[in-house]
């Protein structure tokens, strides 16, 4: 059987960069603590031993009862993990040595992986492993992750054999013994040190699994706060105390702090990007490069030509050879009108959301989305939300699901719920599709900025509903904000190509999956009358009479033809299906050089600018896709508040594209 | 005194952290104990909130919870 090796450390330890090189696998590394929420496997071959390697969310202290910490300290603790690999930042190591002591704690064969040694010798600090390591009892591998230095040592000591480690004590005897007593009291199985601990920090309520009766619990509580009761610190802060206390003293004889003031490279860059005047306009100018290299000419040179690829190389040929070897209509029709139109309508996008994501990882790997949330915490807080809110809104952009679930940084519970409320107002790229195929049929001169303005409306929906919404979420409670401003890195090939590429292949299984599905659906209840007869009057098909059931109620907004209600009904198995549903409904797969450029004449034809105008704005805001719907549910774990967030948002969705609909109609547009 | 009252450039010792904050739990697990010598950084630029150096690293909180973090100043 394949052994089990869990990877733990801090945020920005280069945990994942080191989880790439063993497993080769696609996972992201982030300098934003905790990029990581996933719990991530690979595996690793080496000399016919195979191992199972699991990523766990980068973590400080498992002390303490957030989301990440509890994941990982369940985890770890189970019989699923036969080794933990600590990955120590030795260029920030009394921090890391923190998590590095209470994973001792849990008793578990353990070995430390001291990452960044070439950043600790650039800072001309010095650090005597061998002494750190025979002090703590823990075999210590030097490796430089990012350069993939050390690792084939590494992987020796993962294959050795491992015995549990030693347990050593951090505190005074007199705490020792309270924690031995404590130990034998609670008669834990699973890591009974670590749970005497949290006994003796908080009380009965953090401790779970024990025999006790209420009352010999209360008799042990009383008993720890009698023995602690001469002390100077409260109770919840004397373990993690006497743990720093145990990690200065043995830091003061194995690292030499080079204690000149010297300007490092992180501190030049944060003097410019955090500068008092500085700061925004380069946060501007960042925001800006970012669309401009994703939606301006470059993505759109790239889209041109791979749009050529698709639709004249793929699909025209496709759909010669079909008519070659003389297939029937109906399967020419499904093959072509269906499948092709559907999916092609939207593969052409692949290369401008591409890039949007590359930009977006090196952001996050660099740093710079720390600095972001450092500068943007003022403003956010107006909103009811936090500087960490900021990231989880930036990968909005990219896409709804990992937004989401980036939140999982905010301490705040009502933080995070509101983040996530507005999140979906971040226009994820997948609608991008939308807005470029209506921007370029209906504002042929103003196509960039039509489709910019769907950004800044989002931004400016989600500014407000922060406003409305922070009076009924977060009322009444403290919102916090404790964030590392990590080292910056250089990101490095691997990471971003890994990352990027996970991006992309989800969004092409998604187009060979949930789109062509819908595609199909969509040509058959086209074609086919709710009598199950064959028709070419789409009216008169299954999906036109629900669309015109429907269509009633966007009438006012100005699009209340069945096809857009039957779009955005689709919308909601994926937002791109808006275009590839019009795609299949105005039948353009087979009969054009671009499927992009075939929808221009018929939205032309449906629409007014202002209708159009509205249509997007409408599928900027309403109903996230059913995956954002999903994770949404998950991450609030809460049906009342998933419902409240849709139901908002889908309200917020009509009232404006109301608006605007009725509002330039008043004004003569 | 607290962290809230140091200028940049300013170093203090901790010498006790109030009961009020909520994330006192999370302060201490970043290393911010009693006894720890913290300096201040800098403000961003709206002056809120304040980036610190601890333990060799760079942290950065609010003004608010930089309040509930009494220090003694040392030159």
């Amino acid at each position: 059987m394949s052994k089990t090796i869990a990877l733990v450390g801090n945020p920005n330890c280069g945990k994942s960069t080191l989880f790439n090189i063993l497993t080769g696998s696609n996972q992201y590394v982030g300098n934003w603590p905790g990029v990581t929420v996933e719990k991530k496997l690979g595996y690793l071959k080496k000399n016919k031993q195979e191992f199972t390697i699991v990523d766990l969310p980068g973590i400080y202290s498992l002390s303490t009862s957030t989301l990440e910490e509890v994941i990982t300290r369940e985890y770890i603790e189970s019989d699923e993990v036969d080794l933990i690999v600590n990955i120590v930042d030795a260029s920030n190591l009394e921090r890391n040595l923190f998590l590095t002591l209470q994973l001792m704690e849990i008793g578990k064969p353990m070995i430390v992986a001291l990452n960044m040694m070439d950043v600790l010798r650039a800072h001309k600090d010095e650090l005597d492993i061998d002494h750190l390591s025979e002090h703590l009892g823990l075999e210590m591998i030097e490796i430089v992750a990012a350069k993939e230095q050390g690792i084939d040592t590494l992987i020796l000591a993962i294959q050795a054999n491992h015995e549990p480690i030693k347990q050593l004590s951090f505190y005074r005897p007199k705490i020792q013994k309270l924690l031995q007593k404590v130990k034998a009291s609670l008669k834990l199985d699973v890591s009974p040190t670590l749970h005497a601990l949290r006994f003796i920090e908080e009380g009965p309520s953090a401790t779970l699994g024990h025999q006790m009766s209420p009352l010999e619990l209360s008799a042990l509580n009383l008993e720890v706060e009698n023995a602690l009761k001469d002390e100077t610190l409260d109770r919840d802060m004397i373990i993690s105390d006497e743990k720093y206390r145990f990690i200065t003293e043995l830091s003061s004889h194995v690292l030499k702090r080079n204690e000149s003031d010297q300007k490092t490279l992180t501190h030049r860059i944060d003097a410019l990007v955090t500068h008092r005047i500085l700061a925004f306009p380069i946060f501007l100018g960042v925001m800006w490069i970012v669309f401009m290299l994703a939606f301006g000419p470059f993505g759109a040179f790239l889209k041109l030509y791979f749009e050529y690829f698709i639709h004249v190389i793929v699909i025209q040929n496709f759909a010669n050879l079909l008519t070659f070897i003389g297939v029937s209509p109906w399967v020419y029709g499904l093959v072509v009108d269906g499948i092709l139109g559907g999916v092609g309508s939207v593969l052409g996008f692949l290369p401008e959301i591409s890039i949007l994501f590359i930009v977006l990882s090196i952001l996050e790997d660099t740093g710079y989305m720390a600095r972001a949330a450092f500068i943007m915490d003022r403003i956010l807080r107006r909103f009811g939300l936090s500087g960490k809110s900021f990231i989880p809104m930036i990968i909005g952009f990219g896409c709804t699901v990992p937004a989401l679930m980036a939140t999982r940084t905010l301490e705040n519970e009502k933080d995070r719920r509101l983040t996530m409320m507005i999140i979906p107002f971040m226009s994820c790229s997948a609608r991008f599709p939308i807005y470029a195929v209506f921007a370029a049929a209906l504002f042929s001169s103003q196509q960039a900025l039509a489709v910019y303005s769907m950004y800044i409306i989002g931004i400016l929906v989600a500014v407000v509903s922060g406003i409305i919404l922070k009076r009924f979420v977060t009322q009444g409670s403290v919102s916090s904000f404790i964030m590392e401003l990590p080292e910056y890195h250089r990101p490095t090939l691997r990471n971003l190509f890994l990352h990027t590429w996970d991006k992309i292949r989800g969004f092409i299984i998604k187009a060979g999956t949930v789109l062509l599905l819908a595609s199909i659906v969509i040509y058959l209840m086209s074609t086919t009358t709710f009598t199950l007869q064959s028709t070419t009057n789409q009216i008169d098909s299954m999906i036109g009479s629900i669309g015109s059931f429907i269509a009633p109620i966007f009438a006012p907004l100005g699009f209340g033809d069945w096809r857009s209600s039957i779009a955005l009904l689709v919308g909601f198995a994926a937002k791109e299906a808006v275009v590839s549903t019009l795609g299949v409904l105005y039948g353009v797969g087979g009969n054009a050089v671009n499927n992009t450029a075939a929808l221009i004449e018929p939205i032309r034809a449906a629409y007014t600018p202002l209708s159009g105008f509205a249509f997007m704005t409408f599928t900027l805001l309403y109903l996230p896709c059913i995956a954002a719907f999903a994770t949404l549910k998950r991450e609030m774990n809460s049906w009342k508040w998933t419902f409240i967030a849709v139901g908002y948002q889908t309200g917020i969705a009509y009232v404006l594209a109301l608006i605007i609909y009725q509002g330039g109609k008043l004004m003569g547009f | 005194m607290t962290l809230k009252d140091l200028r940049p450039g300013q170093k203090g010792i901790i010498e006790a952290l109030g009961k009020q904050s909520t994330l006192r739990k999370r302060i201490i697990d970043m290393g911010l104990t009693i006894g720890t010598e913290v300096k201040v950084i800098k403000l961003a630029p709206l002056g809120d909130p304040v980036e610190i150096k601890v333990r060799g690293y760079q942290l950065s909180l609010r003004l608010n919870e930089a309040s509930e973090i009494y220090v003694r100043v040392i030159p």
